[in-house]
């Protein structure tokens, strides 16, 4: 676990690439899950932030 | 210079014109070898992507060219993710897609398997078993809803004479509990195919020293299994998964064909509901916006799928 925050603290692309991995995948299921309308609502932004902080963390370093 | 016609390219080309090309660096002609391609990916996929986010932020209507366009703002996002039908429709495509996505790979894998086994007739089965995946969506399309006819289907009197039901008590396209269990088994039956010979590539490609030295290990074949052929076929199952994956969710030919996205709206794909919002009641700024919701949730999919993917390969 500190491990992890470590990374998250110095920029390095494991850590944050699975921050983004998680809001990717929680976007997705929160787009098509037949349980809320409001997370249906809020999935694309959710998506969103994921897939362009992934962009962004792809070019930090390992 | 022994080429003749070289010799007299050479020759033929004006000399200003051949002391410009003999200054040209290897870095730009580089350049100018790959300057058309990268021209055709910007007109094709990037200057279509601008436009349609420019789109989405508009009311513009494609059968109206003429009227006055509105910058609307966010607002067709607001309207899409609140609307009950759209959100419908993504539940529809979820199920479609988990289901045949489970009912391939299973499948795909398990006939890869068995036809990796040396038998007799080993080709002609690969052969026959490949088949669906060559006809036309749209033949698959028109065949199968003769299949599923209640009174002449063939499908309704084999399951009638599975379960003992009669074969006019259920229509698996008219149903509506029936009909998304309907498309996932027509596409299951074109495309297990596609996914069962990149599994056998996959499987092929495993070399046959480390099941030699697992039995000389003496492990179970049960044991090889989980610990050769899985891991090692797996990048390959991912890759079909990719490929599956994608092509499913856009999803069109074959269900309009089968249903037409019926009964009511409960085959009703992303893809098919997208096409009438954009062709058919002409909301092209609204049609914008959902295809671009669609393509952020594919993109952002992809990526952690390749991510995982090179994950595999890299092991």
């Amino acid at each position: 676990m500190s491990l992890f925050l470590n990374g998250l603290l110095r920029l390095r692309r494991g850590p944050w690439e699975m921050l983004a991995t998680i809001l990717i995948a929680l976007g997705v299921v929160m787009l098509m899950q037949p349980f809320a309308m409001v997370l249906f609502t809020y999935s694309f932004i959710v998506t969103l932030v994921g897939t362009v902080r992934f962009i962004i963390v792809s070019h930090f370093p390992e | 210079m022994s080429d003749p016609l070289a010799h007299r390219v050479a020759s033929a080309t004006p000399p200003q014109l051949a002391h410009r090309i003999r200054g040209l660096s290897d870095r730009t002609i580089a350049w100018l070898f790959v300057a058309p391609t990268i021209f055709l990916l910007l007109a094709i996929n990037i200057f279509p992507l601008i436009w349609t986010i420019r789109l989405s932020l508009t009311n513009f209507r494609t059968n109206k060219p003429n009227a006055e366009v509105e910058f609307v703002g966010l607002e067709n996002y607001r309207k899409i993710l609140t609307d009950e039908d759209t959100w419908i429709a993504l539940q529809s495509t979820a199920h479609f897609l988990i289901w045949t996505i489970v009912l391939q790979v299973l499948i795909g894998f398990t006939l890869a398997y068995l036809i990796n086994k040396k038998f007799r007739g080993n080709d002609l089965w690969t052969t026959l078993i490949v088949l669906p995946m060559m006809l036309s969506p749209a033949v698959v399309g028109t065949f199968w809803t003769f299949l599923y006819q209640p009174q002449i289907g063939l499908f309704n009197y084999f399951i009638a004479f599975l379960t003992g039901a009669d074969p006019a008590s259920f229509s698996m396209i008219g149903d509506v509990p029936l009909a998304p269990w309907a498309i996932v088994i027509v596409d299951t039956w074109m495309w297990t195919p596609f996914v069962m010979l990149i599994c056998l590539a996959g499987l092929r490609s495993i070399p046959s020293s480390i099941y030699e030295a697992a039995e000389c290990d003496r492990a179970s074949k049960w044991r090889q299994f989980w610990t050769i052929t899985i891991p090692m076929a797996l990048p390959f199952l991912m890759l079909a998964v990719l490929f599956r994956g994608i092509e499913n969710f856009k999803m069109f030919d074959l269900v309009v064909q089968l249903t037409g996205g019926g009964p009511g709206s409960t085959t009703l794909l992303t893809s098919i509901d997208l096409k009438r919002e954009a062709f058919e009641k002409w909301r092209t700024g609204y049609a914008s916006a959902y295809a671009v919701i669609l393509f952020v949730t594919v993109f952002g999919l992809a990526s952690i799928y390749v991510k995982a993917l090179n994950k595999v390969k890299d092991r």
